[in-house]
């Protein structure tokens, strides 16, 4: 990757970790802390809305929103040509 | 012998065996196997490794009390959403990084990025957390060893240590996670099953996070009829600023425990690094939306069948967690019946301990005896696998960190792995020594590691990636800050010390949210005012952005680079 392609690239990483992790803080603060009460006049599957986001409905946003990070990123990966990955090295 | 005793000794030898024969075949003969696993665990079986070594005997054993009982439904949810929303966190902004950085433990980076002051503030953060967290794994062995065996929970505890030592001190991390995988198997089938059946037993639907809205309607009807408030209503035992703040230092300081971060530098790849958190997530979520459901089946089944029962009139199961201690009546109002109107806990009439919720549900459901054995195979090994992850945290950072960085750089690799095990073994007596003897403030120091891990390590981790000019001084001091203001508050608002109110009524807990703040705080100004990083540190910072392989990279994690390369001009105060 050239100095160009490496600004774009890490531009596009930012751009969707930052809309990823808003989605992250509305599900949790948002619909399990600040908006509950108004949520719980709403039902699902016979639990209260907001509490049913506190207890069932942030885990399961969080695990769709590292499969989207994971999914994203191996995109970008691919669009930049980076396929190396096995070479990495540990040391210390 | 009773047939409940039998199956959970023939659970536990067999689960036992599969450990030590699984370190066996995995045994490692290079610091890079000890530390790391060499590097080359594949993502689904690291993630299954990473969920074992996070899930404790607190998750496993303790949550669902805490969710349903002390923390009366909606509160708990700060652990819920703490424990598992960190885990983005680590996905987006510090796993592949940290990969690509190619070291072995949390000090080690912070030690290159930064400055020979920041590894040693960095190891006693991570040899402190680890300790307090390993104290607590190991009174749960003895807790499962008591209960269900009937042995003394001294002998319970030795007999974990032994079975740790033999693994963890042969196989190192490759031992570890391999078998990690093994107990992550044990402990959620051991897990699930249970929750099935009494989720089939009370509502027909053998889902247990559907069945549970099932009964919430009726369970609210009981607890307001009992006097206590609404399951589900929001803010009755926690306000919202309390709920914001522990929910924050739950979810950071997931993201700074270096036992947690250290299994990234497990896997093969960057690649395999996001993924290993994608997995990760998948098979934590298994439990903790499990978890929320057995706490309000158990909750259910409790307020349905003990209140108004006359005294010595109560269930088998009841007895038998009474005969411990875990379970106790006390008439206060002497009418022979067991009351729960106003509440249930310390002072009240019917106090039931949080840890016996998951253990005692298959007793509850009149699950037959083999799944009682399973559910005692699966809290050890929640237990153990926690343990051997924070034991190796410990392991590495004296036998990497200090011995080899800084006693003796000459070290030979065999030498370097002896510490290493001799490292291991001493923390294994220690950790044995505080389980058979819990500090009386344990429990409340298991949560408040948190808070420090959020308060120390997230911010200058985060901002030595994210950052290229973030300096060694600020984030020496951020750290500082952020552990020392975390530190004292925790201490002053302690109920051991007194002032319990705090400022605010911001609990203990919550403040590691704020001594984050102030970690970021601190590291930024203090930056603008420091000498920056040299340019070939602000370059490696750089490569580690992208993965794939670049050559400044790879010649730092070889140790190629000269030292005046990537720090400047030695210091004599980083000697100190």
């Amino acid at each position: 990757m050239d100095a160009a392609a490496r600004q774009s690239y890490w531009k596009r990483n930012l751009r969707l970790m930052a809309s990823l992790l808003v989605v992250w803080a509305l599900v949790s603060y948002g619909a399990g802390i600040l908006f509950v009460e108004q949520l719980n006049t709403l039902s699902i599957m016979g639990v209260p809305l907001g509490f049913w986001f506190a207890q069932q409905g942030a885990i399961l946003t969080f695990l769709i929103l590292i499969a989207i990070y994971v999914w994203r990123m191996d995109k970008l990966d691919q669009e930049f040509g980076i396929t190396e990955y096995e070479d990495e090295v540990h040391g210390s | 012998m009773s047939s409940v005793q039998l199956w959970t000794l023939i659970f536990v030898g067999l689960s036992f065996a599969l450990y030590i024969y699984i370190a066996y075949a995995s045994r490692v003969s290079t610091t890079a196997g000890f530390y790391v696993a060499g590097g080359g665990i594949p993502a689904p079986a690291n993630g299954a490794a990473i969920a074992a070594d996070w899930m404790s005997a607190a998750s496993f054993i303790s949550m669902a009390g805490i969710i349903a009982f002390s923390g009366n439904g909606y509160a708990g949810s700060v652990y819920l959403m703490g424990w598992t929303g960190g885990y983005v966190l680590l996905a987006m902004l510090l796993a592949p990084y940290l990969r690509k950085f190619g070291k072995y433990t949390v000090p080690d980076f912070v030690g290159d990025r930064y400055s020979e002051t920041a590894r040693l503030i960095a190891v006693v953060c991570a040899i402190v957390v680890s300790f307090v967290y390993v104290a607590g794994q190991m009174s749960g062995v003895g807790v499962v060893f008591q209960r269900f065996l009937g042995v003394d929970t001294t002998v319970g505890v030795v007999i974990g240590m032994v079975i740790v030592f033999l693994y963890a001190v042969l196989g190192g991390m490759k031992g570890i996670t391999w078998t990690q995988v093994a107990q992550y198997s044990v402990l959620i089938v051991a897990y699930l099953i249970p929750a099935i059946a009494i989720s089939q037993k009370l509502t027909g639907i053998p889902v247990p996070q559907i069945g549970f809205g099932q009964i919430m309607d009726e369970l609210n009807a009981l607890q307001t009829d009992l006097g206590l408030s609404e399951y589900t209503g929001a803010f009755t035992q926690m306000n919202m600023l309390n709920m914001f703040l522990i929910t924050a230092a739950l979810m950071f300081g997931t993201a700074g425990l270096p036992h947690v971060i250290v299994r990234f530098y497990t896997a093969k790849s960057v690649r395999a690094a996001r993924y290993s958190a994608l997995w990760a997530l998948f098979f934590i979520a298994l439990l903790y939306l499990t978890a929320p459901a057995i706490g309000a089946f158990s909750k259910y089944n409790v307020l349905n069948s003990i209140p108004g029962t006359t005294i010595g009139d109560e269930p088998e199961w009841f007895r038998s967690w009474q005969d411990v201690g875990l379970i106790t009546v006390n008439d206060l109002n002497g009418n022979g019946l067991i009351d729960v109107a106003g509440g249930m806990g310390e002072g009240f009439e019917l106090m039931i301990n949080n840890d016996i919720v998951v253990l005692a549900t298959p007793e509850i459901a009149g699950l037959p005896a083999p799944i009682i054995g399973l559910v005692a195979a699966g809290g050890l090994a929640a237990a153990l696998s926690t343990a051997s992850g924070l034991l190796l945290v410990i392991s590495s950072s004296v036998a990497n960190d200090v011995y080899y960085k800084r006693i003796n750089p000459q070290a030979t690799e065999a030498r370097q792995l002896m510490v290493g095990r001799i490292a291991m073994a001493a923390a294994i007596v220690v950790a044995g020594y505080l389980g058979i003897n819990p500090p009386g403030f344990v429990a409340q120091v298991v949560a408040l590691a948190f808070g420090l891990g959020a308060a120390s390590f997230f911010p200058i981790l985060v901002l030595g990636i994210f950052w290229k000019k973030c300096t060694a001084a600020g984030a020496a001091a951020g750290m500082v800050a952020g552990l020392g203001t975390t530190l004292a508050y925790q201490i002053w608002t302690i109920d051991i010390y007194g002032n319990s109110d705090g400022i605010l009524g911001i609990n203990e807990v919550s403040f590691g949210a704020i001594g984050m703040v102030i970690n970021f705080i601190v590291t930024i100004v203090v930056s603008q005012f420091t000498p920056k990083p040299t340019p070939a540190m602000q370059q490696l910072v750089e490569d580690i952005r992208y993965p794939g392989r670049s050559e400044l990279v790879a010649a730092h994690a070889a140790g190629a680079l000269d030292e005046e390369i990537l720090h400047g001009e030695h210091d004599p105060k980083d000697d100190a």
